[in-house]
């Protein structure tokens, strides 16, 4: 390649944008990808405008209006995914979940990330003791099954709120964020941008978070969008067990726990359709962060 | 090589004492008081103190450390709130129930996992491959429990070929659905995993030599890609004993079978927190052990692997 081709090419580059215009021309190509997308796009369409979209209040029990045909009825015309034993349309209570679940990804991701870039930022950066103590932190939090560590988080506080439930699982699931930070701030920290950075002078605490970070952040989002996807599934967990929302919340492990005392007697809709909601938000998270990875060109360290 | 087991080994140790403390924490220094858990809202101040001094909780927090550290190594994980019984006699006697399930969790998992794996890299893009990788997503993104329920429903409520829940007499019937319901997990995990790396190294050069020197394609794809392919899939036995251990939990509520986690959950639920604490303690340290294991095999098996 000569240097005419390269500065052409340089050239391309800065009127097509960065790296991040680059990653979603190749995100677009991937079909996965896209179709993760437009389910989480949906998904989040749902969530916000439930009130709107849901053809019944998924607290209203159905069956002081309709008789006694609104209780336990199976899916028909008139309720998609049937009702439950008080007569709540399950469709709607489902789309409501939306709201419970996404909630709780976000924020237990917002908790997991405001831990785990730090801590592994600092280790990445600095190396020595200060990299043993955090990483002697990773290797304890990550010898726990984690599961069963949220759960006992939870346990402990005597009226656990939401607010309890997500930062607990943010208290566990900053690991894998903290490693990955890590991993990356120790291949940036020699390069010659933060040599210079250090020469002239500029504050130890803005080369980690204005000039490491943003480059660092990449493989962070993916990990981010790969683990909102588990998050939720611990928290249907968590629910489902009795220790993430209570009744009459609409959250859909909650859902499937109630509903699973009907599935010997023929009533199958009340835990399945719950079900099915958790396995397509998860689907669809792998699809959107496994097409990140590969439109970022990250290869993640498990 | 022995100083690597013996470096690797000595590594664990503080990593041991964090977990213990990180334990110890939770339950004693967090809010919430268990006598007044325990007592509901019954008890009268003289009641609750006596408790208080029974459990040793109203004794400083350093001097509860002590005794606590001081029992633990003798192997005490001291006595549960609600039967009085010891935590480790409990454990040890839900253990057995708790390595049959997630051993053949595991075996399963791995065998089903690594062979669906390479049929879909050999046969890329074919029917078979991507009517296994569709099964595999959809069981890594499937809750544990709702599989589970799933399998229930078919095949107990529906066919009638299996018993519902519970343990039963212990015989294979009983085990089918709950192997199956923790097994999904590790092997959806390991045949994405095993048809990657075997792709990956079908690609490579030595392959196409063996090929080309005419040897047979299954004598290539077993003895020589296989073997390479494999390295990745046996590092994560590791990290797929603490999803077993996780998954166990959930799947032993579901199906009433009597482990270890299900025996946690009982504890969570109760607020029996000396058993809470053991109990994760107790997963944590096999969780430490198999990875141990599985890190000195990792070094024993690779050659290639040098440690220093």
């Amino acid at each position: 390649m000569n240097t005419n081709d390269k500065t052409t090419e340089v050239a391309k580059e800065r009127k097509h944008g960065s790296l991040w215009y680059e990653a979603w021309v190749r995100f677009r190509r991937n079909k996965l990808a896209m179709l993760g997308l437009i389910m989480v796009v949906a998904l989040l369409i749902v969530a916000i405008f439930a009130p709107q979209l849901a053809p019944y209040d998924p607290f209203k029990q159905l069956i002081w209006t309709e008789g006694k045909a609104a209780k336990l009825a199976a899916p028909s015309e008139i309720h998609l995914m049937g009702t439950d034993l008080y007569g709540r349309d399950i469709l709607s209570r489902v789309m409501f979940g939306a709201r419970i679940s996404l909630q709780i990804g976000i924020f237990a991701t917002i908790v997991s990330l405001m831990i785990g870039i730090p801590l592994g930022a600092m280790a990445g950066y600095f190396g020595g003791w200060v990299d043993d103590l955090i990483s002697w932190l990773i290797n304890v939090i990550f010898a726990f099954p984690f599961f069963l560590f949220v759960l006992a988080i939870i346990a402990v506080f005597n009226n656990p709120s939401m607010m309890v439930v997500f930062v607990a699982i943010g208290l566990v699931t900053w690991v894998p964020v903290a490693r990955i930070t890590r991993a990356q701030f120790i291949s940036l920290r020699e390069r010659e941008y933060v040599e210079a950075a250090k020469a002239l002078g500029i504050p130890t605490s803005r080369i980690i978070f204005a000039h490491i970070l943003p480059n660092a952040v990449a493989p962070v989002i993916v990990q981010a969008t790969l683990g909102l996807g588990s998050i939720i599934m611990v928290e249907a967990g968590l629910a489902f067990l009795g220790f993430g929302a209570q009744p009459p919340t609409p959250s859909w492990g909650l859902m499937i726990s109630v509903g699973q005392k009907y599935l010997a007697t023929g009533q199958w809709w009340w835990a399945i359709f719950p079900g099915m909601a958790i396995m397509y938000t998860v689907l669809a998270f792998n699809f959107v962060g496994d097409g990140l990875r590969d439109a970022l060109d990250v290869r993640l360290k498990r | 090589m022995f100083t690597y087991i013996m470096r690797r080994i000595l590594y664990t140790i503080p990593v041991v004492w964090g977990v213990v403390t990180a334990v110890f924490i939770l339950v004693n220094v967090v809010p919430g008081d268990p006598a007044m858990i325990l007592m509901g809202q019954r008890g009268d101040p003289e009641t609750l103190a006596k408790i208080r001094h029974d459990l040793g909780i109203d004794l400083p927090l350093h001097k509860q450390y002590i005794n606590f550290m001081s029992q633990l190594i003798r192997g005490d994980l001291g006595t549960s709130y609600r039967t009085n019984e010891k935590v480790s006699t409990a454990i040890m006697g839900r253990l057995g129930a708790t390595a049959r399930l997630a051993l053949w969790a595991l075996i399963l998992g791995t065998v089903i996992g690594v062979a669906a794996g390479i049929v879909s890299a050999v046969k890329q893009y074919s029917v078979f491959d991507y009517s296994a990788m569709i099964i595999a997503i959809a069981g890594v993104s499937a809750p544990v429990f709702w599989v589970g329920l799933l399998l229930l429903l078919i095949f107990a409520y529906g066919l009638g070929w299996l018993p519902g829940a519970g343990y039963g007499d212990g015989s294979w019937k009983y085990l089918i659905l709950p192997v199956i319901t923790l097994g999904v997990r590790p092997g959806a995990l390991t045949a994405r995993l095993t048809r990657s790396c075997m792709l990956e190294v079908l690609n490579q050069d030595y392959i196409r030599t063996a090929k080309a020197k005419g040897l047979a394609g299954n004598v290539v794809v077993m003895k020589h890609a296989l073997k390479n392919a494999m390295i990745p899939v046996v590092t994560i036995v590791g990290t797929q004993i603490a999803s077993l251990l996780s998954g166990a939990v959930l799947t032993e509520t579901i199906f009433a079978w009597p482990g270890v986690g299900r025996l946690s959950v009982e504890a969570l639920i109760a607020r029996d927190f000396p058993m809470i604490r053991g109990t994760v303690i107790f997963m944590a340290l096999i969780f430490l052990v198999a990875n141990l294991i599985v890190d000195i095999s990792y070094g024993l098996f690779d050659p290639r692997i040098r440690y220093d």
